[in-house]
């Protein structure tokens, strides 16, 4: 369990502001205790004060888990969101799209979302930003970033990506040894 | 009457030998003043030229000129000095030229500076000799006879201070006149790499064109101290030199000042909210302001689109060749076979 380094929780905070903006904030500052994040084999854990007391009782290297992991470090240095991460993106995001019940199955094998099945989109969304993709009943079922922006999303052809796929909650199944 | 009296008078004059004033063409003859230039396009009269060539050129002349001259006392006359003078205009027919009008001489950087602040750098005539008191006769202002006449007066150098009285004065003289010489030499070649418009590398101290800020002059400084064989070990430091900051990982054998621990939970996240602070402030491209405005036109800007792609795509295709005609002059394009 190592603290992160201050360029790589600048990066991690970077990639978290692409989705919640400010909000960010909110996840370092809660009223519920002190919330950090720490890093071990790559993968960045977002853990409570509480769980991160207990967890030093572990052996460290039977430990497979602690807290939420939020993502990765790629070996170039890059950090990537996990589908974990989901659970504390999704009350804090700023644009959502949603997704009709047709098209959530297309999403959760993996697929972009094209504007078939787009149901509602936030307003002024603009191009390339991070979105949590809904279920038409509000349950979030994953993440991407927006293809096209809200105002172009009007005039695209049925057929075209509107949303490009980057987790979804049907990784825990197809990508489950590779999650943690 | 009027009309019968100008046709007899010019009968008269016709046949007057001195001519007068008025001369009469057929067509008429172009002239521009500012050249003092006649045109004559009239035909010849081959008969009188043939017969008499000396005779007939002579009066053409006169009376071309005639013309000319004419023209000009048509221009304002002024009276200067018992001189009747006329202005002439500015010349329309254009000399054709040998060789190119030769540009100005451009300036060199003092004569610039000069200009710039105004100082007149017009030399006074200066005389070749001066007299000397000292050696009580003349001396010229510069050649060998002069540099000669200035060993004989400076044979010998007073000492003022004790602590030169070691040092050889004459060859410290002679090593700052060297050293003038020189510098008169760079400027001589810089200001004609000026006027040629030739790049020459910067001397002295770096500038802020070459250094944006000092951060990157120190980076720029540690690493030039660090890129010897031995990394630097036996290099001199300046007075105060430090390494520059963030640049640990590129140079090698330079250590890296680890992060301060931070003493407790509450400070870590001091630490990340300011950082969160930082990012939001700073980074514009992840949050874009201006979200009610469409980055791009719908629709029709992308039917634009289309057709600019297709139009590129025939630009980029791929050369082909003859497709079995063979024909020599065609030029295809692709790669050159040997």
């Amino acid at each position: 369990m190592k603290r992160l380094t201050e360029e790589k929780t600048k990066l991690v905070l970077e990639k978290l502001t692409k989705y919640i903006g400010t909000n960010v904030k909110l996840l370092l500052d809660r009223p519920d205790g002190v919330y950090c994040f720490r890093e071990r084999k790559g993968r960045v854990y977002y853990v409570s004060e509480k769980i991160l007391s207990l967890a030093s009782m572990v052996n460290p290297d039977k430990l497979a888990s602690i807290g939420t992991c939020f993502g990765k470090f790629t070996k170039s240095g890059k950090f990537r969101l996990h589908i974990t991460a989901l659970y504390h993106l999704a009350p804090y995001v700023q644009h959502k799209i949603w997704v009709k019940s047709s098209a959530e199955q297309q999403f959760l094998y993996g697929h972009h979302i094209s504007k078939s099945g787009l149901s509602r989109i936030t307003e002024n969304t603009p191009q390339y930003q991070g979105v949590v993709i809904f279920s038409t009943n509000n349950i979030p079922l994953g993440f991407g970033v927006t293809a096209k922006s809200t105002m172009d999303c009007k005039y695209a052809d049925p057929m075209a990506t509107i949303c490009f796929h980057q987790a979804d909650i049907g990784e825990y199944i197809r990508s489950e040894d590779s999650l943690i | 009457m009027d009309v019968v009296n100008s046709i007899l008078q010019n009968d008269i004059q016709e046949k007057d030998p001195r001519k007068s004033t008025i001369v009469n063409k057929d067509a008429e003859i172009e002239t521009d003043l500012g050249t003092l230039l006649a045109l004559d396009y009239n035909a010849l009269n081959l008969k009188a030229l043939k017969s008499q060539p000396e005779e007939y050129l002579r009066s053409l002349t006169r009376d071309n000129v005639q013309i000319l001259i004419n023209k000009i006392w048509e221009l304002p006359v002024e009276r200067v000095d018992e001189v009747i003078v006329a202005k002439l205009p500015k010349q329309e027919f254009i000399l054709p030229r040998a060789r190119q009008i030769p540009k100005a001489k451009p300036l060199t950087k003092w004569q610039q500076f000069a200009k710039e602040k105004g100082i007149n750098t017009k030399r006074k005539s200066k005389s070749k000799v001066k007299w000397d008191e000292e050696l009580q006769k003349w001396i010229p202002t510069f050649g060998y006879k002069r540099n000669k006449a200035i060993e004989q007066k400076e044979w010998l150098v007073e000492v003022n201070n004790e602590d030169k009285a070691a040092e050889n004065l004459f060859a410290n003289a002679k090593a700052a006149k060297e050293e003038r010489k020189s510098k008169n030499e760079l400027q001589r070649l810089r200001n004609i790499a000026k006027a040629k418009n030739i790049k020459i590398p910067k001397v002295g101290l770096p500038t802020k064109e070459h250094f944006a800020d000092s951060q990157q002059l120190s980076q720029a400084m540690t690493i030039a101290r660090t890129s010897t064989a031995s990394l630097g070990k036996f290099q001199d430091r300046l007075p105060k030199e430090k390494d520059a900051k963030g640049i640990a990982k590129q140079v090698p054998g330079m250590k890296r000042k680890a992060e301060e621990v931070p003493r407790n939970l509450q400070e870590e996240k001091k630490r990340n909210t300011n950082l969160a602070d930082n990012i939001l402030k700073n980074n514009t491209k992840i949050l874009r302001e201006d979200f009610s405005v469409p980055k791009t036109k719908p629709a029709k800007a992308e039917k634009n689109k289309k057709k600019g792609k297709k139009a590129k795509g025939k630009e980029i295709k791929k050369p082909k060749a003859g497709k079995g005609e063979r024909n020599m002059r065609r030029k295809v394009g692709g790669r050159k076979r040997r």
